[in-house]
């Protein structure tokens, strides 16, 4: 094992991919001679060249959609979308065209691609840094959508996607870029969990948190205040939203009847939205109280020194475990009426 | 070098009524051969069999338009996107592609497809409404025809920059409208195919129209004339002669093979028809233009001129007319023949590996289904 920081170990999964497959090739703004805005390509181009690790005009539905007729023409490309917030342009081609083309040809034309983006906010970034647009790509069939939490997984997960033939969007947590795990670099991809199941990253028995990216760190860190209060929390991280490993998720609410469900992502139509639905379809009968959703506000992303009071901190979301324990002084009786202050209020 | 070429004979505006004319061309609407330097070294060595080759292609591709317009008037077809008057660029440009070549369609280049050797299913049943696709793109070297315009274009860059790492000479063509060159993807793919020296060919049929958008609504200056400042070489050609359509294609195919990266060609011509079945274009354009067009036929242009040359005669056309009657008849039976696919396929290949997800939907909708038949 060694310890490696999440940027690192994906530089290191690119590496092993670059290094096992001729195939497989680089595309993106900034990722050659610089190594990326946040260096997570460092030293590649050098290592493999410009014609594998490719600096791209900035055009960011040109770069998907040249790699659209790379993979046509037999490659793997793996591009970078320099933030979140500049994955808009490219829209079409990741939706119309990425998505569906295994689907439109009858199977006959595979979309081996994977999209990374640095992702979401906490890093005191300038406006259109700091999205979490990841429900627009789970809402569109033909995606894979994967958000690792830790080195190991991104590792794993990033050389997983690249041998997948289906198109994958990578989402990596930008606020744990610098933040070190032990990865194990000699690890058998064939050994690995696969890519699509979820991971227990703490077991509980009083209430579940459902999580994904950086928000895992913040859950686990709320699981350990929680515990000097005697309550005993179990954190699901996703790893995959689409597709979400449901099994996983409903195998913990079935054992603690209770779930709060935790993004930096808007709370409309987000994919705690998605949870909870299902969760509710599949484990109504063992709910004991209403699920809970922590989330970032239905509001574009704010001016960065507003950003504490937009993504979910450990105190919101141990407000909201309060709640669906329907203890302490904020809750009440029934539960059901503390609902417009939990939704409403920001602590 | 970047150039463009145009007979230099209007002013450059797109509104100029001698704009049309400000083309290269080796045929002149009644059929008679001129001359062009740049045009002529690319033809010298066409034979009498491939003109005819060339004329028949085009005739199979209009009668195929044709019945695709019927099928759709008789219910057989969704939709149809008529290529009449456009059968020149079509047929003239694919004529010049060697097979490891690959193009990536919109979905009017019916001509194209012809080219490349289409089944007669491959016509008909996306516009069926039976595929999204009809055909295996490996079997003719096409890509699934595009309906969001100009997103192909970034397709066949793309390809062409696998080509160039592979060490090939295989070239990728884009093929779209004059209403595509103001999409963000088509000046996309210009730069990243100039700045990758990418083995593609952009051609742009401007038929003067996008649904009921003149042309000049996307350009007030020749479409031609912006490749250049992309740092790509461009030719203005009368896309209603299919020689000039030939020689451009192979003119663009050599520099790409040769390693000298993208070129353009505006072919200049007109969607004589409605933009599809669906339109009415009486609503937004005169039939005197319409009737001037007329006068342009790429067909009969390139027919008087075989005629001319005793490279065709009566008899030669009517077996030419044999030919695209038995095509017609083909598509039309490959369409009303066509069987609807059992509601559990649209299931399948959402995904290329396996997805739990909508494998339990598939499920439980048959499951659904299943319940009727109780």
């Amino acid at each position: 094992m060694t310890a490696l920081t999440l940027g690192s170990a994906i530089n290191a999964g690119l590496s092993k991919a670059l290094e096992n497959d001729d195939k497989v090739l680089l595309m993106g703004e900034d990722i050659g001679k610089l190594g990326g805005v946040f260096r997570v390509t460092d030293g590649l181009q050098k290592r493999f060249g410009a014609q594998r690790v490719v600096d791209t005009p900035l055009a960011e539905a040109g770069i998907v959609g040249t790699a659209v007729g790379l993979a046509l023409r037999g490659y793997r490309p793996v591009v970078e979308i320099q933030f979140d917030g500049f994955v808009y342009p490219a829209f079409d081609q990741i939706v119309c065209q990425v998505a569906k083309l295994h689907y439109r040809s009858n199977g006959r034309i595979r979309m081996p691609l994977v999209i990374r983006i640095p992702w979401a906010g906490g890093v005191g970034a300038a406006e259109h840094h700091s999205e979490s647009p990841e429900a627009y790509f789970v809402h569109t069939a033909g995606l894979r959508v994967i958000a690792p939490s830790n080195p190991q997984d991104a590792y794993v997960m990033l050389q997983q996607a690249i041998a997948s033939d289906d198109p994958v969007i990578f989402f990596e947590p930008k606020r744990l870029y610098h933040s070190k795990g032990e990865v194990d670099l000699d690890a058998d991809l064939a050994d690995a969990p696969p890519m699509h199941l979820a991971r227990v990253a703490r077991e509980g028995t009083d209430a579940t948190i459902v999580t994904y990216g950086a928000q895992v760190r913040t859950a686990l860190d709320a699981a350990v205040a929680a515990e000097d209060d005697g309550i005993s929390l179990e954190v699901i991280d996703l790893r995959s939203l689409s597709p979400i490993d449901m099994n996983t998720v409903a195998a913990s609410v079935r054992k603690t009847g209770r779930v709060v469900v935790t993004h930096e992502a808007a709370r409309e139509a987000g994919v705690g939205a998605e949870l909870i639905a299902s969760i509710t379809e599949e484990c109504f009968h063992y709910l004991e109280t209403p699920p809970r959703r922590v989330t970032g506000h239905d509001i574009p992303y704010p001016p960065s020194k507003l950003e504490k009071h937009h993504v979910p901190d450990l105190d919101r979301i141990l407000h909201a475990v309060d709640l669906v324990l329907e203890r302490g002084a904020g809750s009440s009786p029934t539960g059901g009426a503390s609902a417009a202050t939990v939704e409403g209020g920001v602590r | 070098m970047t150039y463009t070429q145009t007979r230099g004979s209007s002013t450059g505006r797109a509104d100029d009524h001698d704009a049309v004319d400000d083309v290269l061309r080796l045929l002149e609407p009644d059929g008679s051969r001129i001359a062009d330097d740049t045009l002529d070294p690319w033809v010298a060595d066409l034979s009498p069999h491939e003109l005819r080759a060339l004329h028949r292609d085009m005739v199979l591709t209009r009668r195929l338009d044709a019945e695709g317009v019927a099928l759709q008037r008789q219910g057989q077809l969704a939709l149809w996107a008529p290529c009449r008057g456009q059968e020149a660029t079509q047929v003239g440009t694919a004529h010049a592609l060697a097979p490891g070549d690959f193009v990536f369609p919109s979905y009017r280049e019916h001509g194209v497809l012809l080219g490349r050797g289409a089944k007669p299913a491959d016509y008909v049943l996306a516009w069926r409404g039976e595929e999204h696709s009809a055909y295996d793109h490996t079997t003719i070297n096409a890509a699934p025809p595009q309906i969001i315009i100009g997103a192909q274009s970034l397709h066949a860059t793309g390809w062409a920059m696998g080509a160039q790492r592979d060490g090939s000479t295989d070239v990728a063509v884009a093929y779209y409208g004059d209403g595509a060159t103001s999409q963000g993807d088509v000046n996309e793919a210009m730069v990243f195919a100039s700045s990758f020296r990418a083995p593609v060919v952009f051609v742009c049929s401007n038929n003067q129209w996008a649904i009921s958008e003149p042309v000049t609504v996307q350009a007030t200056y020749p479409i031609a004339g912006r490749a250049p400042g992309f740092g790509i070489p461009s030719l203005r050609i009368d896309g209603n002669d299919a020689l000039a359509c030939v020689a451009a294609m192979r003119w663009a195919l050599d520099r790409a093979r040769r390693g000298e990266g993208p070129s353009f060609i505006e072919a200049v011509t007109y969607r004589m028809g409605p933009h599809t079945t669906s339109d009415d274009p009486t609503r937004y354009r005169d039939a005197a233009e319409v009737d001037e067009w007329a006068q342009r036929d790429p067909i009969a242009r390139l027919e008087a001129y075989l005629r001319a040359e005793g490279m065709l005669d009566d008899s030669g056309m009517d077996e030419v007319a044999r030919a695209a009657d038995a095509l017609a008849a083909e598509v039309r039976a490959a369409c009303i023949g066509a069987t609807t696919r059992a509601p559990e396929t649209m299931f399948d290949h959402v995904y290329a590996e396996p997805h739990a997800a909508v494998e339990r939907q598939k499920a439980e909708y048959m499951d659904y289904l299943a319940g009727f038949e109780k």
